[in-house]
Formats: C-alpha cells, structure tokens, sequence
C-alpha cells in the first residue's frame, strides 16, 4: 500500500528537505512506523503517548484524521496522506 | 491586518500573509476564521488549513506573515504562541486591540523556542521585484 505523504516545512530536516515522500501502510499508524523506518526521528514529531500530537493535523485526502479514528484511520493505496503543523496560539 | 482586529475584537482574530516562496515578501492578505471563537486563544479551522496550504502550494506560496491579536494584552508572542510557533521562515506579527485608539503591531521570529522581534516597516507598495521585468 503506497501513499503520498506531504511534509511540512518544519519537519522537513528529517527528509532531507523533501516537501513529499513516499509510504506504506493500510494504516496511518503503520504509516507513520513506515516513514520513521526512513525518515528517523519524525514519529517522535507526530506521536505523543500514542496518539497524535495536538501541534499537529493530519489529514488522509481530505479528512482530517480525528474525524476518522486517528492513529487507525484506514489508509488506501494511492491516497495522499498530509501532515500541517496546526496555527494556533492564545 | 489592524482592521481585522479590531472587527473581530473581543475575539482574537488570525490570518496569514502569503508570498512567493523565498521572496520574504508578505503580498497575499488571507484573514482567516478563529475556530476557537474565543478572546484568549485562536486556531485556524482543521479543514480551512488544509484548504489555504493547498491553495499556496498550488501557487508557489509560503505563509510569509502568520499573524493575530491579543485583545487585553501587550503585542508580544505568549507562551502558548511560543509552544504552538512551527513555521521557522514566518514572522509571526501581533497586533493588540487593547487599547480602541493605539494601535500597536509588532512583527517577531519564533524559532525553536526563542523570541526575536523585529522592526516593522511599513510601506505605501513593494518595489517591483528585481527579477520581473517591466512590461
């Protein structure tokens, strides 16, 4: 299962500055997992206490994954998997 | 900027300025939605920043300014601001509606933890870029 991952620019030291990598897992957990096999040090980004850090969105396509069941969200073949920092503040 | 603000005012207001990539060069005026609602926290809606980041990717963009108010406070980044601050090339600007007739805007680099303001300089346009050439 290959999907399309887009980087943003703040974690873009762990892939050597691509904006988009490639992937593999029916989940995003397992994708996360993937990515981290070669991108080393980005799941630390991403996953807190095994869920997802609230700095960041991840989306599959469209959909925001906490809309989706998370770190278990399905995760298909071909479909394009977006993380973006979240802009937030007080 | 300013006038977002204010019209926004006692909710924190948000938005971004978008520019060429690598130009430094704030040109694109998107104020956004605080999903929070709220006078002491904002947050860009979920599906919103999707929607801007594919639009700037489409057009080469980058978030040149990120910027929102503080509404009974100076304009000086807060330690949420801080923890939440993950765009290392953006100059995050603060505006303070606190007081109706001064308004106090104040741009800042927050990278890796650390504050660094800046000077704000405005100007009535952008010279042309040296790299278009005149028609």
């Amino acid at each position: 299962m290959a999907v399309t991952v887009s980087i943003p620019t703040i974690l873009r030291t762990h892939t050597g500055g691509e904006k988009t990598v490639e992937a593999s897992g029916t989940t995003l957990s397992e994708v996360i997992d993937n990515l981290d096999a070669n991108h080393g040090g980005i799941k630390a980004r991403l996953v807190k206490e095994g869920t997802l850090h609230r700095f960041v969105n991840v989306y599959v396509n469209d959909e925001d994954v906490r809309f989706a069941g998370g770190l278990e969200a399905a995760v298909s073949d071909g479909d394009n998997v977006t993380i973006l920092p979240a802009v937030a503040g007080g | 900027m300013v006038a977002h603000a204010r019209r926004d005012h006692p909710d924190e207001a948000c938005g971004v300025i978008a520019g060429a990539e690598g130009s430094d060069r704030p040109e694109r005026f998107i104020p956004m939605l605080n999903a929070a609602r709220s006078p002491t926290f904002y947050e860009f809606d979920s599906a919103d920043l999707l929607k801007l980041y594919r639009e700037m990717d489409a057009n080469d963009e980058v978030p040149v300014v990120v910027y929102h108010s503080h509404t009974a406070t100076e304009a000086y980044p807060s330690r949420t601001d801080v923890s939440y601050a993950s765009e290392p090339d953006a100059h995050y600007v603060l505006v303070s509606t606190r007081d109706p007739d001064t308004d106090e805007v104040r741009s800042f680099r927050i990278v890796d933890g650390e504050i660094a303001e800046e000077p704000v300089e405005i100007v009535p346009e952008y010279e042309p870029s040296a790299n278009v050439l005149p028609e």
